[in-house]
């Protein structure tokens, strides 16, 4: 892949005329900006980007990007995505999809865009509900969750779309949420990382689902229910204002991982683990860290690249097409012929 | 147009073919090549075909073993016409050593199919036939189809539990070979099965062994969806027309033809498939040409196949997608999203028997209403139907033109015995194709410099516009859009004009005018097919001619759009027969469209009309 060249844009540029039709107080809004906030600072350029979607409210996206953007079809976007990164490697892709269409009708298509490791980010939008059909409970939801479709609450246990990406065989998995001001940090490590990075975006429906990640989300109390995790630092979070310094530590007895009190600046007495993004084993812990006992793991929870299919692909066509030429009809000829006279 | 020209040609020239099927069965006389033969025709005969068979005899009896003068082989004849001998040209040899393959090979029709023992085919077996290298590998029978595989090795297996030692078990191996000759041709084992029990009375044991390789050679067939030459009544006779030949099946042949229309629109070509009978051949095919600009991708199920082809289309290159009836159900959503996004895209279809997985291996025209109509939404697609596996090449060029200069989804239709069937084929020279390159949007097309990726043009096509162009950014998507901008516009009278644009553009594919294959406009009867009927009616009517009966014959290519003049030519016969593999598909589009009395002749047992019924019904027509 060529370098790319970077690009001077402002948020301005990433704008379209059209006018955006989520719901008043929608998470998506929040996303929007922090992407159109983002690609600027990228020096992206708009002519080379390009967002696919599926369906779904998420799905409306590229609409709103000045880019390159097609609204394709109910969780078949990654297959889209993957025709279009095979025909033009350069191109920019971002991915665009929730909860429904990526993990319910477009599950089997996400799993291997993620395994084939084509190089675009997929943005996963999860608000734990179908908006745009007016609030079925989703392959996300939690058990028990009261809708049109269970009114009595779900019975089926959700999927963990973070999970879900690693067991994939995803190289990145990050996740952030939508009115966070740290979600740009996340967007830009999973933009330079070669490879299909995973983002989990948690979104608040305020129509169907709303504050349903209030509890970690909130900024009142965020120090004790977010952990930040950051690349060679160490997994703490709370404070001493809050009822004290926390981190997270590996139970070597059991193989999980454990909240432990720290006693001032002195985590690495505690145990306290330094995150490595490389580390495939800590990273299956963090994506399955339950909420509640554990705070919201957030930020880049793996990043190890490995080369990306569009590399495979073109290898095998340059190896395929040494010291052959393309001569139609030589090829029309082939095989065994014979000579009628 | 240069397609149409060669194609032409090709119908006068071809000569009638024959009805029947030849099957030699070859190997040591040892091997119980005669045992199988013999069993062979006993099953035809119960089946109903008239047969003749053929022992070929070695002179010493048990001449030593794999050598050439030890060959000893039997073939059968059989098929619905009256066969007087056997000893014509087989279609199909199996040979159990190489021996047996050498001995026989020249007897085979070019394009016939070689059925083979890699088991037998080891170094000390190849010396003593006198090959130097090993003709299974070394490319020297490209001229035939070739299915080889270790049947000692299988047949082993299929014995083991009857405690025989590697040598008794491997006189059973004539038994696999006859089943899986019974699964390729639709004979039944039953009186195989009784007659093994009957001659092993008193070796129960030795019976149960021969049946149940008997069992397992004929599972193999069904289990590796293995199609018989049955699906092939009539491989055409040795050309007589100068020029360089070669024998290609149908897949290999619209394999060939993408590649050349990718060419003559000067565009790289990107392939996605899922493995399918008898689709996966043209995967297969293609996954060898990456030399020609071609991109395959074996995605992770139909749907994947067919999106990522339309992304790289979206992405400027030419998409194309392949299946059977069962996989161009599961792309129908996507195919509605090309129809929308207008984006060009090849949908190539080997149809098969259905509803359902139906019949894999045998030969349908079921999915023309599928082809047709068979989408959400007013969502009209140009429908190509190959007539042969030489056609396929011509109409898989003529899909990709339609596709780039139209901006829209093609479907090709073959069918499984087209597929398959291999014949000769004189190599066109790609020179004689007019290239049709492909001209991208650069700049803005709208007034005060903005930009209108669904203006159309004088064809009714909109821009083709690559992501990566400056200054071009747009979205495009399956939500009703602007007739001009192509930002989401719900409002009612942009539905209408935009359903209607939709449709004028389909309507408006240039197609040629239809001609009469045999005979001439206007008389007692015309006798209209699409597809791979091609063949048995262009006997049949020549045949009746022969007879002094006033009988057509009109083959349609473009089932949609239908040639403009098609309507007053059917009307300018007193009676209409179309002959079908389905219930009378084409039959209800013909009346629908032009209101003629269009009577069907329908069959849908997944085998291909016999000429002699065609004939039957073309004089019943008339009586």
């Amino acid at each position: 892949m060529n370098a790319p060249v970077k690009i001077e844009t402002t948020l301005k540029d990433w704008e379209t005329d059209q006018e955006v039709r989520w719901c008043p107080g929608c998470g998506d809004y929040a996303i929007l900006k922090a992407v159109q906030r983002t690609l600027p600072q990228l020096g992206a350029d708009p002519a080379n980007t390009c967002f696919i979607s599926g369906i779904g409210c998420s799905s409306r996206f590229p609409y709103y990007m000045e880019t390159y953007g097609f609204h394709t079809i109910h969780g078949r976007a990654p297959a889209f995505a993957t025709g279009v990164k095979l025909a033009n490697p350069d191109l920019d892709v971002w991915l665009v999809t929730g909860d429904g269409d990526g993990l319910s009708i477009g599950g089997n298509h996400l799993m291997h865009v993620l395994r084939r490791n084509v190089n675009m980010q997929i943005m996963l939008f999860n608000n734990e509900i179908y908006g745009l059909t007016k609030g079925q409970y989703s392959p996300t939801s939690r058990i028990g969750t009261r809708s049109p479709s269970t009114p009595i609450g779900s019975v089926d246990r959700p999927a963990d779309p973070a999970a879900f990406a690693l067991g994939a065989g995803a190289r990145f998995v990050g996740r952030g949420f939508d009115v966070s001001k740290k979600l740009p940090d996340v967007l830009k490590a999973a933009h330079a990382h070669q490879g299909a990075a995973f983002i989990e975006i948690f979104q608040n429906c305020i129509v169907y689902n709303k504050d349903v990640f209030h509890d970690f989300a909130a900024p009142k109390g965020a120090e004790d229910r977010q952990l930040w995790l950051a690349d060679g630092e160490p997994m703490l979070f709370g404070s001493e204002k809050t009822g004290g310094v926390k981190g997270i530590a590996l139970d070597s007895e059991k193989l999980e991982l454990k909240v432990v009190e720290v006693d001032g600046d002195d985590w690495e007495s505690a145990g306290v683990l330094v995150h490595d993004v490389t580390n495939r084993s800590i990273a299956h812990m963090l994506v399955e860290l339950p909420f509640g006992p554990f705070p919201m793991a957030l930020g880049v929870l793996y990043d190890d690249p490995r080369p990306t299919f569009e590399e495979g692909v073109a290898d095998e066509r340059e190896r395929a097409t040494e010291g052959k030429d393309a001569d139609l009809a030589k090829l029309l000829g082939s095989g065994q012929t014979w000579t009628v006279e | 147009m240069a397609t149409q020209a060669v194609d032409n040609a090709q119908d006068r020239a071809t000569p009638p073919q024959p009805d029947a099927v030849v099957v030699r069965f070859a190997g040591d006389s040892g091997d119980g090549s005669q045992l199988t033969g013999g069993q062979f025709t006993l099953s035809t005969a119960l089946a109903g075909n008239d047969l003749a068979t053929f022992p070929d005899f070695p002179a010493e009896i048990r001449a030593p073993q794999g050598t050439l003068f030890g060959v000893s082989a039997f073939q059968i004849n059989f098929g619905s016409r009256e066969i007087n001998t056997a000893g014509d040209a087989p279609d199909v040899l199996v040979a159990m050593n190489p021996a047996a393959l050498k001995v026989n090979l020249d007897a085979l029709k070019p394009g016939g199919l070689i059925i083979a023992d890699t088991g037998e085919f080891t170094k000390r077996n190849l010396d003593k036939a006198k090959y130097d290298s090993n003709p299974l590998e070394d490319g020297s029978l490209d001229k035939w189809q070739v299915m080889a595989f270790d049947i000692s090795a299988l047949t082993i297996e299929a014995v083991k539990d009857f405690g025989l030692g590697n040598k008794d078990a491997l006189r059973s191996k004539n038994m696999w070979t006859l089943g899986l000759a019974l699964w390729m041709f639709d004979r039944p084992r039953e009186p195989i099965q009784d007659w093994l029990k009957n001659k092993f009375k008193s070796k129960p044991e030795i019976a149960d062994a021969n049946i149940a390789a008997l069992n397992a050679g004929h599972a193999y067939g069904e289990t590796a969806e293995l199609s018989g030459p049955l699906n092939q009544p009539s491989l055409p006779p040795v050309p007589t027309e100068p020029g360089l030949y070669r024998t290609i099946t149908g897949a290999e042949a619209v394999s060939l033809g993408l590649v050349a229309g990718a060419q003559l629109s000067e565009l790289p070509m990107f392939f996605g498939g899922y493995p399918i009978t008898p689709a996966s051949a043209i995967l297969h095919h293609l996954a060898r040409m990456k030399q020609y600009g071609v991109t395959t991708f074996q995605a992770e199920d139909e749907i994947a196949a067919i999106c990522a082809a339309i992304g790289a289309s979206y992405a400027g290159q030419l998409g194309v997608t392949s299946s059977s009836g069962p996989g161009i159900a599961l792309k129908g959503e996507a195919m509605g999203l090309a129809i929308m996004t207008e984006l060009p895209l090849v949908i190539v279809n080997s149809q098969r028997g259905g509803p359902s997985t139906g019949l894999p291996t045998k030969t349908e025209q079921s999915d023309l209403y599928q082809a047709v109509y068979g989408r959400n939404g007013d969502s009209p697609i140009p429908v190509i139907a190959a007539r042969s596996p030489s056609d396929a090449f011509e109409c898989a060029i003529e899909a990709c033109r339609i596709a780039v200069e139209h901006m829209t989804p093609v479907i090709l239709l073959t069918d499984g015995y087209i597929a398959n069937a291999a014949e000769p084929w004189k190599v066109p020279d790609p020179a004689n194709y007019a290239p049709f390159p492909v001209q991208f949007l650069t700049e803005k097309n709208g007034p005060d410099d903005t930009l209108l990726p669904y203006k159309r043009d004088s064809k009714g096509a909109r821009p083709w516009i690559k992501p990566g162009t400056p200054g071009l950014m747009h979205r495009i998507g399956g939500i009703e859009k602007h007739e001009q901008t192509g930002n989401i516009d719900y409002s009612p009278d942009n539905h209408q004009l935009m359903t209607d644009a939709r449709k004028a553009k389909i309507d408006g594919v240039a197609v040629p005018d239809q001609d009469v294959a045999i005979g001439e406009a206007g008389g007692k009867l015309a006798v209209v097919g699409w597809g791979s009927t091609f063949g048995p009616i262009h006997q049949a009517v020549s045949r009746s001619r022969a007879k002094g009966i006033d009988v057509s014959q009109i083959h349609v290519r473009h089932v949609w759009p239908l040639p403009a003049n098609l309507g007053e030519l059917l009307r300018s016969y007193d009676k209409v027969l179309v002959p079908e593999m389905n219930t009378g598909q084409f039959k209800t589009v013909l009346r629908d469209q032009f209101l003629v009395d269009a009577q069907p002749l329908n069959k849908t047992n997944g085998l291909p009309f016999y000429i002699r019924e065609l004939e039957e019904a073309i004089e019943e027509a008339l009586s």
